[in-house]
């Protein structure tokens, strides 16, 4: 039996803030930055890692500062928060009312691929930059062509299929994984299908065989069956584009069915700090969606950061990817001041000194540089295989659950 | 038919109202207009529901299956075929949905009913995402030309027919048959109504202009995803804002809607960490203090005042 | 073999989640969708008391229950009897509970995101492999089912031969003539409508032991306890019980033979058709 001692006072941390109730300052010699995110409904668990701690991480540490560089002066940034409840209709009003009511000077991508697409015409109609981070599709450019201030930051669907595949790919080369059998199973849920989907053909050209291929509806409480089944295909490898609740739930049935493989994978959150603080060893060598690099210095000093200011651990993916977007735009605001259109043009022809390494983006909009795998190797969440990051560590072979 | 004079001014009125809502694009900001195309949606929403439960006394949570078919036939279909014609589709979609579900439950009666428009929701939700899955397709993208104020006009043009059915079926055979079904159901059987027909034909009805309504407004979403398109909270929302405004009256819905939509988004504006709190507490208040809803309270007040002038 | 024990376990978890609706809405006629809130909340409970001071869920569910059979009490005290009196028939009771115990699961989910905030929450506790007849189940959850089991033949015993819970079984049949034998309507209610709160908070406390949950993931819970306690026949604890294992078997068939991404579009086809051909659930009575 393990305890957690840290979520438990993360929880009183995130209480008292919460009841703390925050209060706006209105100053026209601010900066607006709106925000639209849910802090209910089925997307909240993943914003409340992921996207709402780095909102409050950067403003607070761009007003520590003394504010945003504009026109050679400083403005300190005042965050207009909305909660969308994770329904488009709701992100829809909310950036109506941030770019017309409010009058925010920026609005922070919505958080999901759903919500993102649909606030992008609004983004587009008041010629805010909206740099999307938690949206991977494979319409990048679709959307980019359509939406021309949209830009991509952590990569798009297939660029994480293949990331996948070259990973295990990797392995039978150096004969770690020493067969070609894959099962795998998607949440059936828009991202979960467009993954598996994806992957399938992807898998085949490398070679590998899909001895176990099923979805599961999201919210479905027991996975032992699939798990069972999936067991009883004797893969060499598991992979399952999974979301939150269920990428917990299989991994503990993967433990109580001691499923034997040598490459594990588990998609969404298998970065978040809590899948490491709930697993302990047995997360040992499991392979998760995204990663970072854990040992250079700036994403040290943005961990430690995190964790000062929110009272949390960022988690091993979009949340530096979050925080870069917020750079990326601080940094065009510096460059060329309060003018959108400008931070677009900006944005597209720059490059920027991001917490992740320098970023900058492609003709269709799209950071091309990004963190694709990333696995538990003895209690810290590094990056295995990325499209063009440094700092990638060697694969190691899935080793029991104990 | 002809029209008393009463009925005359509530046409001209009417005329009047639908001429300055629906010109709102033109004189609007873009800001009241999204609000306002919130209104319009749920104004035909809480409208057409009300339509079917006011006289029969369902309570239908089938508004978000019809609304998610909807969405999901433009989703679909909007790349091959023209927008006009995938409304009419998610109506006749809509309609014949709800006369097999009308069929097979409406013999059930009060919290079965219920718990069934609500179950069904979730099964087409689960159906749509098993045969995306076993496709291979994805979330849909819904790129249009289509401006809020084109969707705007259409809701409100949608509305207006809706106002237009229920003042005729309230004039017709059906509306008075519906009458005397809400009164007692047995009575109406006795007078020889076929009580289970005319309930299913209102359903219908109510299906047939959710499914439109989604229909209408799957462009405004861009992206349609089973979770997204089928949120059974929507269902919710419209039986609260029909039951505040009150459903007894064909224009109940539509001043309960206007209250609720301003302070939904009041809270929304003001409190965004404490939305859902809110949103529970308006609930509560509107249950436990205006349990007649709007309509009611208006009634009472004029009823009292013209008893007031006549003493 | 597997496949039946593996649908049995999810089955008593499903028991669980629904044995409380059933007391709250058979006895005390109020459809509760607050129900799955207050699940939640007693898996954040368990959560609380297991990662701060490493208290076994099994012992915290002697703290939930009273807990929540106090709140629970209060609720129906409060906010629920002024509607029971105001109800000319059992029609618009319904209604209105629906629509208050709504806008209460709204209320309850604000307060959880307020005081826990919108992250899952899940922690390890027995999640280590038993093994029973040469098959491999979560210790978990074979825990849960026990008490589960546990928990129903208890209350079985108490309802079917306990002259308190007898008066409850009276007042499920027949609030009226429950009236006319001296039973005390209004304290009863209460009482049932509490201890349904308690049940299921217990439930909660339990399921957090191999769930992930989020402040926001009481509704899920809600609609399966509504199709349960529908199916089973409402106000019939053995119904609840054979309804939930039914479910869980089924499902478990479903995601072993067919597709698992049929389980839920199975449970509720299931209920569509319990419903169609015996609208008063497996064991309830004929409507008069």
């Amino acid at each position: 039996m393990k305890m957690n001692r840290r979520t438990a006072l993360k929880l009183g941390a995130a209480s008292t803030a919460a009841l703390a109730a925050p209060s706006i300052v209105v100053a026209s010699d601010m900066v607006k930055i709106g925000a639209v995110a849910p802090k209910t409904g089925p997307l909240a668990g993943g914003a409340t890692v992921t996207q709402w701690p780095n909102i409050a991480l950067w403003a607070n540490q761009v007003n520590a500062k003394g504010g945003l560089m504009v026109d050679g002066g400083q403005k300190m940034v005042e965050v207009i928060e909305y909660d969308d409840q994770t329904n488009p209709g709701e992100t829809i009003k909310a950036v109506q009312r941030l770019a017309t009511q409010d009058n925010a000077d920026f609005i922070v991508a919505p958080y999901g691929t759903g919500l993102n697409i649909a606030a992008a015409p609004l983004f587009d109609r008041y010629n805010y930059p909206h740099l999307a981070v938690s949206a991977i599709t494979d319409q990048i450019e679709d959307l980019s062509s359509q939406f021309g201030g949209m830009f991509f930051l952590l990569g798009s669907t297939t660029a994480f299929v293949q990331g996948v595949v070259d990973v295990l790919q990797g392995m039978q080369a150096e004969g770690s994984l020493t067969g070609n059998k894959v099962a795998m199973v998607n949440v059936a849920d828009a991202f979960g299908i467009e993954l598996a989907t994806a992957a399938r053909p992807l898998f085949e050209a490398a070679g590998f065989e899909i001895v176990y291929d099923t979805s599961y509806p999201l919210g479905t409480q027991d996975l032992s069956p699939v798990m069972k089944a999936a067991k009883a295909a004797e893969p060499n490898a598991f992979v399952a584009w999974s979301y939150p609740p269920d990428t917990f739930g299989l991994t503990e049935q993967a433990i109580i069915e001691d499923l034997q493989v040598e490459a594990y994978y588990t998609a969404v959150a298998t970065c978040f700090p809590a899948f490491g603080g709930r697993f302990g060893a047995a997360a040992n060598g499991i392979l998760g969606a995204g990663g970072v690099n854990p040992d250079s210095d700036k994403f040290k000093a943005y961990a430690a950061a995190h964790m000062e200011v929110t009272g949390n651990a960022p988690d091993g993916w979009a949340s530096a990817t979050t925080y870069a977007s917020l750079q990326v735009l601080e940094q065009s605001i510096a460059a060329v001041g309060m003018d959108r259109e400008a931070v677009v043009e900006h944005v597209k022809a720059s490059t920027f000194d991001t917490v992740l390494g320098d970023m900058n983006f492609n003709a269709n909009n799209a950071n091309e540089r990004f963190w694709t795998v990333g696995q538990w190797q003895n209690g810290v969440y590094q990056g295995v295989a990325e499209t063009g990051r440094e700092g990638a560590k060697p694969v190691m072979v899935k080793q029991g659950w104990a | 038919m002809s029209l008393t004079g009463k009925e005359i001014q509530g046409v001209i009125l009417a005329a009047i109202a639908l001429l300055v809502v629906g010109a709102l694009p033109y004189y609007g900001s873009d800001y009241l207009l999204s609000l306002g195309i919130t209104i319009a949606m749920f104004t035909v929403l809480a409208t057409s529901w009300a339509l079917f439960s006011g006289p029969t006394h369902y309570i239908s949570l089938a508004t978000a299956a019809f609304f998610g078919l909807g969405t999901y036939t433009t989703g679909l279909g909007f790349e091959s075929l023209p927008f006009w014609s995938l409304v009419l589709m998610a109506g006749a979609l809509g309609a014949v949905l709800a006369a097999l579900v009308g069929l097979a439950t409406l013999r059930l009666s009060g919290v079965y009913f219920v718990i069934f428009t609500l179950g069904l929701a979730e099964l087409i939700r689960q159906l749509i995402t098993w045969g995306q899955n076993m496709t291979g397709q994805k979330g849909l993208y819904v790129l249009t030309d289509f401006t809020e104020g084109n969707l705007y006009m259409m809701l409100v043009a949608l509305a207006s027919a809706v106002f237009l059915v229920g003042w005729l079926i309230g004039r017709s055979r059906l509306g008075f048959a519906l009458r005397i079904i809400g009164d007692d159901e047995t009575v109406a059987a006795h007078s020889g109504i076929n009580t289970a027909q005319a309930k299913v034909l209102l359903f219908m009805v109510s299906g047939a202009v959710a499914a439109m309504t989604g229909a209408i407004l799957a462009p405004r979403y861009v992206y349609i995803e089973p979770a997204l398109a089928f949120t059974p909270l929507l269902s919710f929302q419209v039986v609260i804002m029909a039951l505040l405004g009150g459903v007894h009256r064909l224009w109940g819905p539509i001043v309960g809607v206007i209250p609720f939509t301003l302070i939904l988004e009041t809270i929304s504006a003001n409190f965004p960490n404490q939305v859902t709190l809110f949103i529970g507490i308006v609930f509560l208040i509107i249950v436990y203090f205006i349990p007649r809803g709007f309509a009611g309270l208006i009634e009472q007040a004029r009823s009292w005042s013209q008893s007031e002038s006549m003493a | 073999m597997d496949i039946i024990i593996i649908g049995l376990l999810l089955g008593g978890t499903y028991s669980l989640i629904a044995m409380g609706l059933n007391l709250q809405y058979g006895v005390a006629r109020i459809m509760n969708l607050a129900n799955g809130e207050m699940l939640v909340a007693g898996g954040f409970t368990a959560f609380w008391f297991y990662t701060a001071g490493n208290i076994s869920p099994l012992l915290t569910i002697f703290i939930v229950a009273p807990l929540a059979f106090a709140i629970n009490w209060l609720i129906y005290r409060i906010m629920l009897e002024p509607l029971v009196r105001r109800a000319k028939n059992r029609g618009q009771l319904e209604v209105d509970s629906i629509l208050a115990t709504f806008g209460m699961s709204f209320i309850a989910v604000g307060l959880m995101l307020a005081f826990f905030g919108g992250d899952y929450f899940n922690y390890s506790f027995l999640a280590v492999p038993v093994t029973l007849m040469g098959e491999t189940y979560a210790q978990n959850r074979v825990v849960a089912f026990l008490a589960a089991v546990v928990i129903c033949a208890i209350l079985y015993a108490w309802i079917t031969f306990s002259r308190p819970g007898l008066s409850l079984r009276a007042l499920s049949v027949s609030p009226e003539s429950a009236r006319l034998v001296g039973i005390n309507v209004r304290q009863r209610a209460a009482i049932a409508f509490a201890l349904g709160g308690a049940i299921t908070a217990v439930g909660g406390a339990l399921i957090s032991s191999f769930l992930t949950l989020d402040a926001s993931a009481g509704v899920a819970f809600t609609l399966k306890a509504l199709i349960i306690v529908i199916m089973g026949g409402v106000g019939d604890v053995r119904g609840t019980i054979i309804a939930a294992l039914l479910l869980g078997v089924v499902e478990t068939l479903v995601a072993s033979l067919i597709d698992p991404g049929l389980t839920l579009a199975a449970a509720y086809a299931l209920f569509i058709l319990v419903l169609l051909f015996r609208p008063q659930g497996l064991f309830g009575r004929k409507p008069t």
